[in-house]
């Protein structure tokens, strides 16, 4: 099939048979381009320089460093160091700054909420929940009902000092007592009617008002409209901690749950603790401060409180 | 130090087959010696084309200097857009997400504006290939352009066809090396001109000109210029028509779009064959053809091929070889377009007897027209899309989590995260209203606190910006609501307004 004198040409397409021949079926010759081959080459000889450069070849536990010493990890401390410097600027600021006059200044405002909001998710989705709703016992942090003050201070405050956090000596602590050690079973059924009365959800009764007015309006108010100075719940709105049904009332009356919160000046930092409040504060319910800001109920004493609503302190 | 992209043409040769793992077949003993081993890889053959006059390079002049022009000039037109704007007439910025062209500025979910003329651009290159066939590697091509450009430089240092023909094969003299060394400096020059000029379309072309050149300007951006600049010195200065053969997918994708009813350049040879000089024609005046065989065609081919072996990859339809011969048929009293911008169904009717059809009623058909309307359809609603849109938007999305709440008076609140979009180049107030919720429903933003809220209220845009605002609204306690829209309404003398429907989410819905 091959032939001693020199090309044989294909004669449909005009084009160099190789000589390789398989059942009759031959091997056109396509050259490729002699620069494909040095092209090829040149992939070779980097490849050989990366190897020297960069980090190679496994090992068993790592691999060969690189003479220029590169690891992604390294990129990666770069950029969060680079990442974290740029931060810095505007933590020092804020830092500097009265949190009630950080709403003033939109740009740390604007950042103040995004830093408050990453560490947020990582600090307080897991009682708070990620839309900071909260849920039974847990306070919802989006609405306008604040067991112990909505103002940014008040707001920060509770977080620094947490709430029952007995190793923090600042911690916010109220106890309500007890009551089904104290009053009889009618006693407390007339209490829970006078309670949801309150709310207009159930009809007032006389007996359940003497019972209130004796025992509870010291610290939720003859009208019920609580105390954040006291962390005392206010008992004539919509919102119950602990549930509103008239068994979840009754039961907090008789043996009340009392939420505790850790004080997170162990482990943030006071920067992020004033991001974190400023956060809080945008979710729509935040307060602005009174006149004279109130001083901080830090050493409230034991209260009572019943079903409760829920948020941070005053 | 042989040029590079003209290799030694006679390599030793190696044994490639053995080295690719196939043992070629066995020689038959005592046949006059071991067969030749064929070449498995090709040298590339330099292209040295002469130079020609006539309609087609003038055209192809015109189309590389106007397409030059707008490559290196269009960076530094200013377009005044107001303080809150950049003044660069044509710029993409990829830090800022705009695109701004003249009086339009895209933004990037306004991004369907570029897939529409990435769109026209693909329904353009069908219409131009069904049209006049591979027009656009002829003469549009930026690898076409500039490998023109850098053949007229090879023709301004070392002379036409013959002189660098000669200069290629010449030793390595002092004056050779001179030469070479002029001619590749002003490779790079162009080059680096044309690396250097696309990063200015990414940036303030002034400023980064002037940072460029104090070593201020970013490392991406001399990476950029680096790799272009290389990349149109071996490309254009050295590749050339081997990327078009070889590297691009454009000419094996025209080849499948190409009918009977396209236009190609096409070499007559019912005409021309068969081939013979002039004396041999005087001798025997019936035997020959047309063809004097004078390879004109060839020696001015960009891309040196011999367009008399019919339609091929190689030919990038630039006419070139149609001036050629022209005027050579012209010079030896024949008639002209021997080789000639034809269909295949013009050449079949020609070949056998018709009279040569124009060139233009080709261009008169049904895909042709088709295509046409296609493009010009998409074309007139981008205009229209443009002419109408409006520079104010609201988009809304609702919180899932919670989807809703309830606050102490027990109404029930939304959260809804809004983007304000002022797309003009100056801030504006803008109202961000609720429209279709009950009586008494009010909203605030996390800029303002609760005792603020209102059914409506005003936020500042800045220009040029998309504001995100989260917005609380509330309904009386007792009220239903379902579906209802914001309205963003531009306090600013347009009026501009935008309206985003979504839902309000109540309590004991299933």
């Amino acid at each position: 099939m091959s032939s001693p004198d020199n090309k044989r040409i294909d004669e449909p397409t005009g084009t160099e048979l190789v000589g390789h021949e398989w059942d009759g079926i031959e091997e056109l010759n396509t050259p490729l381009p002699r620069w494909w081959l040095w092209t090829f080459y040149a992939t070779i000889a980097i490849a050989a320089v990366y190897v020297v450069l960069y980090p190679a070849w496994p090992l068993l536990k790592d691999a060969t460093a690189g003479t220029l010493g590169w690891t992604s990890r390294g990129e990666l401390a770069k950029d969060m160091r680079a990442a974290e410097a740029r931060r810095q600027v505007q933590f020092d600021r804020i830092a500097a700054m009265d949190i009630e006059d950080l709403p003033k200044d939109e740009e740390l405002w604007k950042a103040a909420i995004a830093g408050g909001s990453a560490a947020f998710k990582v600090n307080c989705v897991q009682c708070h929940g990620a839309g900071a709703a909260g849920s039974v016992g847990y306070p919802n942090l989006n609405d306008n009902d604040w067991l112990w003050g909505g103002t940014l201070t008040e707001i920060s405050y509770s977080i620094t000092h947490g709430i029952r956090w007995t190793e923090a000596a600042e911690t916010r602590v109220n106890y309500m007592p007890a009551f089904g050690e104290i009053l009889s079973k009618p006693e407390v059924n007339a209490l829970t009617k006078h309670v949801l009365s309150l709310s207009g959800k159930a009809k007032p009764n006389a007996r359940g008002a003497t019972l209130y007015g004796e025992n509870c309006a010291a610290c939720h108010g003859p009208a019920g409209a609580g105390d954040p100075a006291q962390g005392a719940p206010a008992l004539n709105d919509a919102i119950w901690l602990f549930g509103g049904s008239e068994a979840q009332v009754r039961s907090q009356i008789i043996a009340p749950r009392h939420g505790v919160m850790p004080a997170w000046q162990a482990r943030l930092d006071p920067v992020t603790i004033k991001m974190l409040a400023a956060y809080v504060h945008s979710r729509g319910g935040g307060e602005a401060p009174a006149a004279p800001a109130p001083a901080p109920a830090a050493d409230a004493e034991p209260a009572v409180a019943s079903a409760a609503k829920a948020e941070n302190d005053g | 130090m042989a040029d590079p992209a003209n290799p030694d043409p006679a390599p030793p040769q190696r044994d490639w087959a053995s080295a690719l793992g196939s043992s070629p077949v066995p020689q038959p003993a005592g046949a006059g010696g071991p067969a030749p081993r064929p070449q498995l890889y090709e040298a590339r053959k330099a292209v040295h084309n002469k130079r020609i006059d006539g309609p087609f390079r003038r055209f192809k002049w015109l189309v590389m200097i106007v397409t030059l022009a707008i490559y290196y000039i269009t960076p530094w037109l200013r377009w005044d857009r107001g303080p809150y704007a950049p003044d660069q007439a044509v710029l993409i910025d990829i830090e800022h997400r705009r695109f701004y062209m003249f009086d339009i500025e895209i933004w990037p979910h306004e991004f369907y504006f570029v897939a529409g003329l990435l769109i026209m651009a693909g329904i353009g290159l069908f219409l131009v290939t069904s049209a006049v066939g591979r027009a656009w590697c002829g003469y549009a091509c930026p690898q076409t352009v500039w490998t023109d450009l850098f053949q007229h430089v090879d023709r301004f240092i070392d002379g036409d066809r013959n002189a660098r023909m000669r200069l290629d094969k010449a030793p390595w003299t002092a004056s050779k090396i001179a030469r070479r060394s002029v001619k590749w400096t002003i490779y790079l020059a162009i080059s680096m001109a044309t690396g250097g000029a696309w990063i200015l379309y990414f940036a303030d072309a002034p400023t980064l000109f002037r940072e460029f050149f104090t070593g201020q300007a970013a490392f991406v951006a001399y990476a950029t210029v680096g790799v272009l600049t290389f990349t149109t010195f071996w490309l254009g200065g050295f590749m050339r028509e081997q990327v078009c053969i070889y590297m691009c997918p454009w000419p094996r994708i025209q080849a499948a779009m190409l009918d009977e009813k396209s236009l190609i350049v096409t070499y007559k040879d019912w005409r021309g064959e068969p081939r013979g000089s002039l004396k041999k024609a005087e001798r025997a005046p019936d035997k020959f053809g047309d063809c004097v065989d004078c390879n004109m065609c060839v020696a001015v081919c960009p891309t040196g091929i011999d367009i008399r072996e019919g339609q091929q990859i190689g030919c990038i339809t630039c006419g070139l070889c149609i001036d050629a011969c022209d005027r050579v048929m012209k010079e030896v009293g024949r008639p002209r377009g021997l080789i000639d911008y034809a269909t295949l169904e013009q050449c079949e009717a020609e070949a056998a007897g018709a009279a040569p059809t124009p060139a233009w009623k080709a261009l008169l058909r049904f895909r042709t027209l088709l295509y046409l309307g296609v493009w010009s359809a998409i074309g007139a609603g981008l205009l229209f899309a443009l002419g109408t849109r409006t520079r104010t938007e609201l988009t809304v999305s609702p919180d899932r989590n919670p989807p809703f709440m309830l606050m102490k008076d027990g109404a029930v609140r939304n959260a809804y995260t809004l983007r304000l979009r002022n797309m003009q180049a100056r801030p504006r107030d803008m109202e961000v209203a609720l429209v279709g919720l009950p009586q008494g429903a009010v909203m605030w933003t996390e800029n303002v606190n609760m005792d603020a809220a209102a059914p409506a209220q005003v936020v500042v845009v800045p220009a040029n910006e998309t504001r995100i605002v989260r917005a609380y609204v509330t309904i009386p306690a007792g009220s239903r609501a379902d579906s209802f829209s914001f309205r963003l309404t531009s306090l600013a003398e347009d009026r501009e307004t935008d309206l985003a429907a979504t839902t309000f989410t109540t309590p004991g819905e299933p």
